[in-house]
């Protein structure tokens, strides 16, 4: 395949389209600077500050912007709140469609034909290849991204995290359980 | 399309299996394709709806059997193609013959920061919302041939409007190059027993964004 993008770039590049130097900076981008680092701090601050908190649910792109992690966002991000009684699950059925603002580019199992498959009719049985356990009497929310909007689970407060600074708080929160098939990392773990 | 790529609640694609510490690209190639993607649609080469539909068009032997990537390029080539902009020739010896066409900007080195960021779907309303939140709705039951994003599973299926999204560019029309149409996005939440019949889980929901064209009152 290597052989076969650098002819396509060629081209594209002769054509006048591109900049090759513009593609570099791109890629340099998604490998060091956006990631989900960024979700969680926004994870942080919500687990922190319960004014953000409800800033974040009630309208997550602006909440995002006015944190300043991020110099733009794309406009249609939505923060799902997981409780006690409700497990929230983000899915790309169609596609792979995921918040890339807030937590990078997605990994190759979310983009995989099980994962996409089996959210939207088995997520216990998805949360178990993850190692994963609901408590009983949990309910489990999927949101399928069919359409622009972008979806970012807020997981819940581990624990025995009381008094954290947002920076510790941050280590906590995984990849995963932004997407909904993990769950924060235990204090222990971090502490 | 009821294509491959429609995959909610198929069967037989085994377990989900995470790689640790997995790098964000697996080969250079891999960086290369998403940039070109990025790149192309700074330019608006097309719309992120034509390159969606280009992908599901593939022979469903070759999306399974290909990586993420792989899909991507391939799907370029097809796309930069049927676009002219760029022929098969050129594509095959790796080198531009002709010259290419104008496309409506091009993504500088300087511009980079500030192309990482989705452009904006949303656009003017041009009737009130049908629909509120709390009503119920029936999606319809639809098997176009072209680009739609209403997925198979959730067709002819009872839910309830739970909140309205606004209004988006209508993806159906726009990938097959009949303008931005744009209509009312819901966020329509479904029990899983009425996608999955009466054995399915009964603490599990399912939601879809679904635009106004795919819904009706039930």
């Amino acid at each position: 395949m290597q052989l076969r993008v650098r002819a396509l770039e060629t081209v594209l590049a002769e054509k006048g389209y591109i900049d090759p130097a513009a593609l570099d900076l791109i890629i340099e981008a998604y490998e060091t600077k956006v990631g989900p680092h960024n979700g969680a701090r926004v994870v942080a601050k919500a687990w922190s500050d319960p004014a953000f908190k409800r800033a974040l649910i009630e309208d997550a792109s602006k909440a995002v912007v006015a944190l300043g992690l991020l110099n733009r966002i794309g406009d249609h991000l939505i923060a799902v709140e997981n409780t006690p009684k409700l497990h929230n699950m983000i899915v790309c059925t169609l596609c792979s469609c995921y918040p890339w603002e807030v937590l990078g580019l997605p990994p190759v199992w979310y983009k995989s034909a099980p994962y996409r498959s089996r959210a939207v009719n088995d997520p216990r049985g998805v949360l178990a290849d993850f190692g994963v356990t609901l408590p009983p009497g949990t309910d489990i929310r999927v949101w399928d991204s069919t359409a622009e909007t972008r979806f970012i689970v807020l997981p819940m407060r581990p624990a025995g995290t009381a008094g954290w600074s947002e920076d510790k708080l941050a280590a906590l929160v995984t990849r995963d359980s932004m997407i909904g098939t993990g769950l924060p990392k235990n204090p222990n773990e971090v502490a | 399309m009821d294509g491959i790529h429609d995959m909610g609640g198929m069967h037989g694609f085994g377990k989900v299996e995470p790689e640790k510490d997995e790098p964000v690209f697996h080969a250079a190639w891999e960086g290369h394709v998403l940039a070109l993607q990025r790149a192309m649609r700074y330019a608006d080469a097309f719309t992120i709806d034509q390159s969606r539909a280009a992908i599901e068009e593939l022979p469903p032997d070759v999306y399974l059997s290909s990586s993420y990537y792989k899909r991507w390029a391939l799907k370029l080539e097809n796309l930069v193609v049927a676009l002219g902009l760029a022929g098969t020739d050129e594509i095959k010896t790796g080198h531009a013959l002709r010259p290419g066409k104008t496309l409506k900007r091009k993504l500088n080195a300087a511009d980079v920061p500030n192309s990482l960021t989705r452009g904006s779907f949303a656009r003017p309303a041009q009737a009130p919302a049908r629909f509120k939140a709390g009503d119920r709705v029936r999606t319809k039951n639809i098997h176009p041939v072209t680009h739609t994003r209403l997925p198979r599973y959730a067709r002819g299926r009872v839910g309830v409007v739970e909140a309205i999204r606004g209004c988006h560019v209508f993806p159906d029309t726009v990938a097959i190059g009949k303008g931005e149409h744009p209509q009312w996005l819901y966020t329509v939440l479904f029990e899983a027993r009425e996608l999955w019949g009466e054995n399915a889980d009964a603490s599990l929901k399912v939601s879809i964004e679904a635009f106004e064209p795919y819904l009706e009152p039930a």
